[in-house]
């Protein structure tokens, strides 16, 4: 178990309070001014050698993606955006950052824009968050006071303004460039890339997009250095994380643990077991409703990290584990997930728009044995119609967990779907005949 | 899902009162010269708030004009978020998760307390108008569920039973206390906790 001591986020159940006084108690604003009299070159380098990973999800190396920003200021400002739309089903850490951390954050964003040469900073934060808006508010308005941020921040000569923007209720605006045009008010559909938004992002200037947890660990990384950092976990997935863990556990809670702990550790510490014991576990989601499920069998033994994910074909993601014991119907929670992403899909790419819904159908009509056993093949198809055929990520999140279903449970959706079609024996019955299925067998 | 039907009857005029107007103008000198475009989402939520928790098509068109901005985007921007209610809600809006996270913890449970005692369909009314109920996706506060939202305030680690005492305290004129109903404080591991003792204790 990692130490207390190299936690991160020491507030993360608020046992303290987190204005500004009990914030500054826990090293938050210490030496800010000396960091970013060190420069931009040191802070990135030094961001670059922690090995830092994005904790939004997809796990880009921060360091690497603030050097991507333009190294002087054009004729166009540069902007630091907070993606803090979290939304991805089983994730809820950046709330307690937000409400319990936030001068971590507002901390983060002023060595952050400097690094990215930005003097305004938006936060996106989800419009049902509005409590936790209103504590980061609060927190903003402590920093102004004590010239934290605004003009000439710490006498720094660095002016940031921060601003909050609500969404709206809209999953799709946790994706980048949907986001941005959500920001400047549009509908949240994600844009084609590239050109990226490092380089031409909101307002069509250089715009840098960081996940809250990643930007919020960054004033902890300077202060102890990149090397403490980067001696916890295994190279490239590097640090700590926090692991949000939902579903049917004893104790479902967020803890903040080091990268590559294994998953029944994970589970058995600190969420107090799955519900039934550990030989009642039927799967775990281990990173959001977007990765692939993973059978016990390959839970027994998997640590979480970024590649170790990979390796079993699924993600880390956001770390949002749902666990899923044997009392539960595995296809339902599939289909329900899928519903998810029929809700959500923003619309703009046909084979997303359509596919989910399909999707959803399709597993509906699974968890209640009506469909045919072919039918399992064809839902495998419709997700890899979609996969790789859409504008931005939605496309795989929400056909690569059917996929996992599909790759770990076929055996049990063939065995509860032995619906014959009325197809094979009444061909002439236009409307009882599935054409997919014609079609395949006149091919 | 959420609710995208436009009333049938509209007011035939929409103001931002006072209290409105100084907020909605602080909101636009948030975003550069030019871009004041940015602000509509902002502005929705703000005549929601001034007009009960819902958007008439007037609200829309005085937005419109206020950000100088074609009246059709404001609409699309309305029609996009599932968060603008475009027919009025109730007074208590409660918004109930049943995501897969809520839905292995229960959250059906809850559905059918409220189809029990608010209205048998979503999005319907209570019989003394007060409350009205709709399922939703993923609020974000899983390690919470299940859980659900009522106006701007989450009610997390609920049962039936507990629901049903939140119903009547709103029947009985008072407001529910929002927060985790089991006890235990914010996203931390009932009983189980083995991190950062130190700052516990101290």
């Amino acid at each position: 178990m990692l130490k207390d001591e190299d936690r991160i986020f020491q507030n993360l159940y608020n046992d303290s309070g987190a204005d500004i006084e009990s914030a500054k108690l826990r090293n938050d604003w210490n030496g800010t001014k000396e960091i970013l009299e060190k420069g931009r070159e040191w802070i990135i380098n030094e961001v670059k050698s922690s090995e830092l990973r994005g904790r939004g999800g997809a796990g880009f190396p921060t360091g690497l993606k603030w050097s991507f920003a333009p190294k002087e200021v054009g004729s166009r400002p540069h902007y630091l955006v907070i993606n803090a739309d979290e939304s991805e089903p089983g994730t809820c850490k950046d709330r307690d950052i937000l409400r319990f951390e936030p001068h971590k954050l507002i901390e983060g964003c002023l060595i952050a824009s400097f690094a990215v040469n930005a003097h305004k900073c938006y936060i996106y934060i989800r419009g049902e968050y509005f409590n936790e808006g209103q504590k980061l508010q609060t927190a903003i308005d402590e920093a102004y006071k004590n010239n934290l941020i605004g003009k000439n921040a710490l006498n720094s000569g660095w002016d940031l303004d921060i601003y909050i923007h609500y969404g709206a209720g809209a999953y799709i605006c946790g994706e980048e460039t949907a986001l941005l045009e959500s920001l400047e008010g549009k509908k949240g559909q994600p844009r084609l890339k590239p050109p990226f938004p490092a380089l031409i992002g909101l307002y069509g200037c250089p715009t840098i997009i960081n996940n809250v947890e990643t930007v919020a660990a960054v004033p902890t990384i300077l202060r102890r250095g990149a090397k403490w950092f980067s001696s916890l976990g295994r190279p490239k997935n590097t640090g700590t994380k926090i692991y949000c863990i939902s579903g049917n556990v004893n104790n479902p809670c967020n803890v903040e643990e080091e990268m590559g702990i294994p998953l029944k550790e994970l589970i058995e510490t600190h969420a107090g077991g799955v519900v039934g014991g550990w030989d009642n576990l039927k799967a775990v989601i281990p990173g959001g409703s977007s990765m692939p499920m993973l059978p016990k069998e390959i839970c027994d033994n998997m640590k979480m990290d970024f590649d170790a994910c990979v390796e079993n074909k699924t993600g880390l993601g956001t770390a949002g584990i749902v666990v899923i014991n044997n009392d539960q119907d595995i296809i339902k929670c599939m289909a329900r997930i899928a519903r998810f992403y029929k809700h959500e899909s923003c619309g703009q790419c046909t084979p997303c728009r359509e596919g989910s819904g399909w999707m959803w159908r399709m597993l509906e009509r699974m968890a209640a044995g009506e469909a045919t056993p072919d039918e399992v093949d064809m839902l495998f198809d419709v997700t890899k119609q979609i996969e790789g055929h859409t504008i931005c990520a939605f496309g795989e999140g929400s056909s690569w967990p059917v996929q996992g279903l599909i790759r770990h449970f076929k055996d049990e959706i063939l065995e509860r779907n032995k619906f014959d079609p009325l197809v094979k024996k009444q061909k002439n019955l236009p409307y009882l005949v599935d054409q997919h299925l014609l079609e395949k067998e006149n091919a | 899902m959420s609710v995208k039907k436009i009333h049938k009857e509209q007011p035939e005029t929409f103001k931002f009162n006072d209290k409105s107007m100084e907020a909605a103008n602080k909101i636009v000198s948030n975003y550069p010269d030019g871009k004041q475009q940015s602000a509509v989402m902002a502005l929705l939520y703000i005549a929601q708030r001034q007009n009960d928790n819902w958007i008439p098509l007037q609200a829309m068109k005085y937005i419109a004009k206020f950000l100088d901005m074609p009246y059709i985007k404001v609409y699309e921007v309305a029609t996009f978020y599932s968060m603008y209610n475009l027919s009025p809600v109730g007074k208590y809006f409660f918004q109930v998760c049943t995501t897969t996270p809520c839905m292995l913890r229960g959250a059906y449970d809850l559905v059918k307390v409220c189809k029990n005692k608010i209205s048998e369909k979503e999005n319907v009314l209570s019989d003394d108008g007060k409350i009205s109920w709709m399922e939703v996706e993923c609020l974000g506060a899983c390690v919470n569920a299940p859980m659900m939202q009522v106006n701007e305030d989450y009610y997390e680690d609920l049962n039936d039973k507990k629901l049903k005492e939140i119903i009547e305290t709103i029947y009985q004129n008072k407001t529910p206390k929002p927060g985790s109903y089991s006890g235990r404080i914010n996203a931390e591991p009932v009983n189980n906790r083995k991190t950062l003792l130190g700052n516990k204790n101290a």
